[in-house]
């Protein structure tokens, strides 16, 4: 490799404040617009002519303190739950198609991948009608089941995936040592497995909390609606104002998270993301 | 570890020690193989295909939520409307345009994108990566009221920015037209999306061997050249995954248009004509026939990927 000349340094700057505008751009956008308050709201400019908190006060502590922290903890309980069920289920299944030999295994695979194509409104017509009438309407399991359909394919392939590269002969050598198969799976594998299952888990994560067909089809009230959905059902504080200020308050609040995550875990999500999706 | 057998290699003389237990394990292996992968095949059965199944047969009534004893068969009734109906038609083509659109320009930008992380120094690869995982990871809908902010009339500020650019003024509403609301729409999916596109494209770039491109550019190939004759053709696979992984994303296109239009001017797609249907109409036999056909057109979509394109799905995603 040739010495990274001043040239080079200048045009990979170049490029990185590009991409850097391109990812953040509308991010900061929103960022601005939080900060408006009502009267500022309609100036036509990026920046807000005098910064204020007003919004987030109206959604954490304010009139729609109810509607938005509710539906905050809707969001964080169902992803979460989904997202353990979801990695349990495939981690277990994971296992055994990248370790064990037995006649399904494609049709597994096959079966993730057609789930993970499935288009979700499909499905969310028969759901409404019997949840209705199983009484798991506007409940916590009435969003946590169907969000499997979202969380456990790509959860399945990424660990599958992940799985494949574990070195086996460690499992083998405790096997020889007169450890059963589950003893072998559990003391020699799990550690080795944990940075795939963990990636697998924000992922999974993601798709779980960036859900809007179900959360706002199956859901009627606070009880269990998530904040994608209770965002589009923001009100102003009166009728003749419009929500703009609260719901970007609301849009950045629900965003930190995963900002955090993507910060931490840049790496582990990129590997998790590529290796699922295209290598063997 | 040099006595180690490998139950995959099937030892031709592994010894008799070996050779029993393995016909035992095997089963014990096929056993516990459906023990721990059955559940999650189970429950992926349950959450889809069970509700398709109801959605198939519920498409065969005459049935609202609104006056349930009314409920009557009326076989194929339901997509004899809907097929003869201007809206379905409309709502298709606008549903096909934006995956079409979307799908190409997410391709060269993602392609761009890829480059740029690919070739990135070490120094600012991490940075690009980890800005670019922003739009991945954020919330449909909140990529949805950015750009709809952004672009509205009262609160926007696009218009100011841009009144240089001929066509755009401070009066011009941009969701109160389709192909300006489409345009909205289509800049805030490509945003979030692409992200996702460029990292598939990544890892199709990363597998392109390096000594192909030194060697052509040896040979002395110019950048074009080596980009159209080696680089693309060896990640061709890569490419069709991605493509077909997005225009089946694409196609499901719903959080954006609900958020900025609700399907007003003519901007209404076919998950948004569903969801109106069952659930905001109550419509529960018309709402289902809708969905049903909405899963046809993406089972054909992907059958004429995988026969006309030849696009290996399973071996592309790792099943080898």
């Amino acid at each position: 490799m040739k010495n990274s000349s001043t040239k080079e340094k200048v045009t990979w700057a170049v490029i990185s404040v590009l991409v850097l505008l391109y990812a953040l751009f509308p991010v900061a956008s929103i960022l601005a617009t939080s900060f408006k308050q009502p009267s500022d709201l309609t100036t036509g400019k990026f920046l807000p002519t005098e910064w204020s908190t007003v919004n987030y006060e109206q959604i954490l502590v304010g009139d729609a303190q109810g509607l938005f922290l509710s539906s905050l903890r809707n969001s964080i309980g169902i992803a979460l739950i989904a997202t353990f069920i979801a990695v349990v289920l495939a981690t277990l299944c994971a296992y055994a198609i990248a370790r064990l030999d037995f006649p399904g295994k494609k049709m597994i695979l096959t079966t993730a991948l057609a789930v993970s194509i499935f288009p979700v409104i499909s499905i969310v017509t028969p759901l409404f009608n019997l949840w209705r009438t199983i009484g798991l309407y506007d409940t916590w399991p009435g969003l946590i089941i169907p969000y499997l359909s979202l969380t456990l394919p790509i959860s399945i392939w990424t660990l599958a995936a992940f799985f494949r590269q574990i070195p086996w002969e460690l499992e083998q050598a405790a096997q020889v040592d007169g450890a059963t198969t589950w003893q072998a799976f559990r003391k020699a594998i799990v550690p080795l497995a944990a940075p795939g299952v963990f990636t697998t888990a924000i992922i999974a994560f993601f798709i779980a909390w960036n859900d809007f067909v179900y959360g706002i089809s199956l859901t009627s009230t606070e009880a269990a609606r998530p904040v994608p959905a209770a965002l589009a059902f923001f009100t102003g504080a009166s009728q003749f104002e419009e929500p703009t200020g609260a719901i970007s308050a609301a849009a950045i609040i629900v965003t930190i998270p995963i900002v955090l995550l993507v910060l931490l875990f840049q790496r582990q999500i990129v590997s998790g993301l590529t290796q699922g999706a295209v290598k063997g | 570890m040099s006595t180690t057998v490998k139950p995959s290699s099937t030892g031709t003389k592994a010894g008799k020690r070996a050779a029993q237990p393995y016909s035992e394990r095997a089963k014990g292996e096929r056993r516990l193989g459906w023990l721990l992968a059955g559940p999650a095949f189970v429950v992926m059965l349950a959450v889809t295909a069970y509700p398709i199944v109801q959605a198939g047969y519920d498409s065969l009534f005459n049935y609202r939520l609104t006056a349930p004893s009314e409920r009557e068969f009326i076989g194929l009734g339901n997509y004899g409307v809907i097929l003869t109906d201007f809206v379905w038609w409309r709502d298709l083509g606008v549903t096909l345009l934006i995956t079409v659109i979307t799908v190409i320009v997410e391709l060269i930008l993602g392609f761009a994108l890829a480059l740029v992380m690919h070739k990135a120094l070490k120094s600012v690869r991490g940075l690009l990566r980890t800005a670019i995982l922003v739009p991945y990871g954020i919330i449909t809908v909140v990529s949805a009221f950015a750009w709809f902010y952004a672009f509205d009339i009262n609160s926007g500020y696009v218009n100011n920015w841009f009144d240089w650019v001929p066509g755009i003024d401070p009066d011009l509403n941009w969701f109160a037209g389709t192909w300006t609301s489409l345009f909205v729409i289509m800049a805030s999916e490509i945003w979030k999306t692409t992200p996702f596109i460029s990292l598939l494209l990544l890892a199709g770039l990363a597998q392109v061997p390096d000594e192909l491109t030194e060697a052509a550019e040896v040979d002395g190939a110019t950048w074009w050249e080596r980009m159209s004759r080696v680089i693309l053709p060896n990640m061709k696979a890569a490419i069709m995954v991605a493509v077909l992984f997005r225009a089946l994303d694409a196609f499901r296109i719903f959080d954006n248009v609900f958020i900025m239009t609700n399907g007003a001017f003519g901007t209404e797609v076919l998950s948004l004509l569903a969801y109106r249907t069952s659930i905001s109409r109550l419509e529960i036999g018309m709402g289902s026939a809708v969905s049903v056909l909405l899963f046809i057109c993406v089972l054909l979509i992907c059958f004429i990927a995988i026969k006309l394109f030849k696009v290996d799905l399973a071996g592309a995603r790792g099943s080898k």
